[in-house]
């Protein structure tokens, strides 16, 4: 077995070391090491976007990043939006929405809109539906998705 | 996924080294967005992981209109198609950019990377084909350059050996009167492979009505990413208008060898080669008219 590294990174605001094999994903440190099972594994493969957080701010697959890659890095996860029991206006809007059934596209599907709202704070609908192409949902039809993104948009200008 | 080792090293010279000397199979880490996922449904094994990102020279993004542009293997797409220059002055490598999987690949997925992946659709070759990109190739013996058509050998192969690393991939300048475009044809509107890919680019006269010259990448239509080099040089000198734009589709259709699969039969793909030569030429020729190079 390759020798576990240790890591430093922030992750959602606070300095975290880990440790890990240089074969894991940041998925897997995620949800495993550091118990944050907000971000779901939903293909493995880089299609399905369930597992979706912000990298330096940036929209990644966080199961096609090795855990090692984080070294430095700040990471946000779905756990980084509610503070103080009070959910983010982009949960608000998706809880209000409907934008959401099982449950397992909905964290990636957070974080996406997130880093989509910071670029494009009021996106159009083509926007929204070509920056959300790598979020897959079985559930929903994606409309109430959408409908929701524009919605959060309207309620933060 | 299987055990590795992993290392990232901090310039070109510790890079090429760990390259060289490592036993056992090495795989290079730019983007990650192929080799994670082949790795772990072991279509690849390798003992070793070189992260390159590290590489300061493998971050290299540098762009003037006189020098052209240089681009850092694993400069991830978003820097590409965010440079506010190179939308003008390199389209068709923009629009490749913008197409790669989606905004989360893009973050990480780099052009260099997209190349050593040498997949025969993959998004950014035909429009390197169509820049007259070439990739400069750095080993302990020393540095090689590479025309970008020449790079790719067979599904998944390339031309670099055991200890060589691909550093950069180099434009020349992009002038006046020129335009190029990269579209792709899939039956949905984003995330999928390209049933086929075209990178097209034409320079004009200064009264924008003939073709001094052009080059066409055409991918997911042979083993490797083709340059069209008959319908290339055929539109030098012929005036820039739809039904020369078609001769020259169906000029390119020539080298076309396809395979049929799910995506389409090679009969299918063969008469695509023609619509989106024709597309992507006057979407470049468009361009061209607007673009003056200051």
């Amino acid at each position: 077995m390759a020798k576990k590294t240790v890591v430093s990174s922030t992750i959602n605001g606070s300095s975290t070391e880990f440790l890990c094999e240089p074969r894991q994903s940041l998925l897997e440190v995620l949800r495993d090491t550091l118990h944050l099972t907000g971000s779901k594994e939903g293909c493995n493969n880089g299609n399905c976007g369930a597992c979706t957080v912000l990298m330096d701010g940036k929209p990644v697959l966080s199961c096609l990043v090795l855990g090692v890659e984080a070294e430095g890095a700040k990471i946000e996860t779905v756990e980084s939006l509610a503070k103080n029991g009070q959910l983010a206006p982009v949960q608000q809007c998706f809880l209000e929405g409907a934008a959401l059934q099982c449950g397992i596209c909905t964290p990636g599907f957070l974080m996406a809109t997130k880093a989509l709202l910071e670029k494009f704070p009021q996106p159009t609908e083509h926007d929204i539906r070509f920056h959300l192409a790598n979020n897959l949902c079985r559930c929903t039809g994606y409309d109430k998705i959408v409908k929701s993104v524009q919605a959060c948009a309207t309620a933060v200008r | 996924m299987k055990d590795f080792g992993y290392a990232a090293p901090e310039s070109l010279g510790e890079a090429s080294r760990l390259l060289q000397h490592a036993a056992g199979s090495v795989k290079i880490l730019a983007g990650g967005t192929d080799i994670i996922v082949q790795l772990r449904e072991g279509m690849r094994e390798a003992d070793l992981v070189v992260d390159v990102k590290k590489v300061p020279e493998l971050q290299e993004l540098t762009f003037s209109a006189t020098h052209g542009l240089r681009l850092g293997a694993s400069v991830p797409c978003h820097r590409v198609y965010e440079h506010p220059q190179l939308v003008a002055a390199y389209s068709a490598l923009v629009d490749a950019s913008k197409i790669i999987g989606g905004w989360q690949i893009q973050s990480r997925a780099s052009v260099g990377g997209n190349l050593c992946n040498s997949s025969p659709a993959a998004d950014t070759i035909p429009a390197l084909i169509a820049h007259h990109a070439w990739c400069e190739i750095a080993s302990p013996r020393g540095k090689r350059t590479v025309a970008v058509e020449q790079f790719c050998t067979a599904p998944g192969k390339n031309v670099l050996q055991k200890g060589e690393l691909l550093v950069a991939i180099v434009f020349p300048p992009s002038l006046s009167h020129s335009g190029s475009a990269y579209e792709r044809f899939i039956p949905r509107n984003e995330m999928d492979i390209a049933v086929v890919g075209v990178g097209s680019r034409v320079q004009l006269n200064a009264t924008g009505d003939t073709i001094e010259f052009a080059r066409i990448g055409v991918g997911a239509v042979a083993p490797t990413p083709k340059y069209a080099q008959e319908a290339s040089e055929w539109l030098a000198g012929k005036p820039a208008t739809e039904e020369f734009f078609a001769q020259a589709g169906e000029l390119a259709k020539k080298i076309a060898s396809p395979i049929s699969d799910m995506r389409g039969t090679a009969e299918y793909r063969t008469h695509l080669v023609g619509v989106m030569v024709k597309r992507t030429l006057l979407k470049a020729a468009e361009r061209a008219k607007v673009f003056i190079n200051h």
